[in-house]
């Protein structure tokens, strides 16, 4: 069976159009990650990935400063949470559930 | 005293089909320190692993959980978890089926959209759990001969999934799971699809704008771009073929790109 397609002319100014686009920010898997500490919320660091996950879920309590999560280099420390809590680059020892 | 004669004396197939049918009789070989059979000790078992795959369902689709109130989640976790032992020992992987049989359970008949819900649900945790590829750079897009650019096909990335719905499951997802704390206000009358992708480390979800389901579902069954765009165009007439291509890449769906 013989599809309609789309005439070659309007695809490549498509395309075109669509690539320029992209190139003009910088693609988001090229920005460089680092572990960021104390910004996850309850429940929602990295490793909260559903069923069978070891760790899934371990942070119990908001903002818990030994639960990480990942995010653009940079934005770590400027990253806002609630109460004028910072994030922070190293595992900090506030919000810690009890033992 | 004589002592039990261990190891007991119970196949791994007979221990299994026990736990599974609760009307089931311990299986004999099965003691305790009495020597005697030991059944409140095997509904231990039983209990443990319908416990724990109603915990599963839980982790994995905590929005259903939301929308359904906890109770209620519990009880639908159970009536489906009974019905379905799991395939594989990977707990990750436990639960594919539920969005079905959430859309053919009777008692949820009058809200049909909680299964498109769960299927979002579902491939979040699949696109977490897929292999890492690097998604195609746009500009091997632009380097390709604009005379062929039409009849290119795309490979998809493992991570890359399209929900295709009739009901606003975009809304539904945020306002229950991705983004709790925005004032989202969920228009049934609305459908929406979503697209899910992890072009790195983080799972990524994106609407998609008009005609670009159908676009990129056809795109996903290997048909042509030229194909796809001219499908897409003819069902929608809003369908910005630029605007859907550049939502793809940058979201990373696919992998690589086949030459005719």
């Amino acid at each position: 069976m013989k599809h309609k397609a789309m005439s070659a002319a309007i695809v490549a100014g498509a395309v075109a159009t669509a690539v320029a686009g992209l190139s003009a920010t910088a693609p988001a898997h090229a920005q460089a990650k680092e572990k960021c500490y104390g910004v996850s919320l309850k429940g929602q660091n990295d490793c909260k990935a559903g069923a069978g996950t070891t760790c899934a879920g371990t942070s119990t309590v908001d903002y818990q400063g030994n639960a990480w999560t990942l995010v653009p280099k940079g934005t770590c420390v400027s990253m806002d949470v609630p109460d004028g809590r910072h994030g922070s680059l190293t595992e900090l020892d506030r919000d810690l559930p009890e033992a | 005293m004589d002592l039990p004669e261990f190891p007991p004396k119970v196949g791994v197939g007979d221990f299994g089909a026990a736990l599974w049918n609760p009307e089931a009789a311990t299986p004999s070989g099965l003691i305790g320190p009495d020597g005697l059979t030991a059944p409140k000790r095997f509904n231990v078992y039983r209990n443990n692993v319908i416990v724990s795959l109603c915990d599963a369902l839980e982790q994995t689709f905590p929005a259903l959980q939301n929308l359904l109130g906890e109770d209620y989640f519990k009880a639908l976790a159970r009536a489906f978890v009974v019905q379905h032992p799991p395939k594989s020992p990977v707990l990750i992987w436990y639960g594919s089926e539920f969005p079905d049989f959430i859309e053919a359970f009777p008692p949820l008949a009058s809200y049909p959209y909680l299964a498109d819900v769960a299927r979002v649900e579902w491939a979040w945790v699949q696109a977490y759990h897929a292999a890492d590829v690097a998604p195609l750079d746009p500009a091997a897009l632009g380097s390709v001969d604009p005379n062929v650019l039409g009849s290119i096909r795309f490979e998809k990335h493992p991570a890359a999934a399209l929900i295709m719905s009739s009901w606003p499951v975009w809304d539904l997802a945020r306002a229950n799971r991705f983004e709790p704390d925005e004032e989202i206000r969920v228009d049934l009358d609305r459908s929406q699809s979503v697209l899910i992708a992890r072009p790195e480390f983080d799972v990524e979800l994106l609407q998609l704008r008009p005609g670009g389901d159908v676009f990129l579902n056809a795109l996903l069954s290997g048909a042509t771009l030229g194909e796809a765009a001219a499908l897409a165009e003819g069902q929608v007439a809003e369908f910005s073929l630029s605007d859907c291509l550049s939502d793809c890449l940058s979201i990373g769906v696919f992998t690589d790109l086949v030459t005719a």
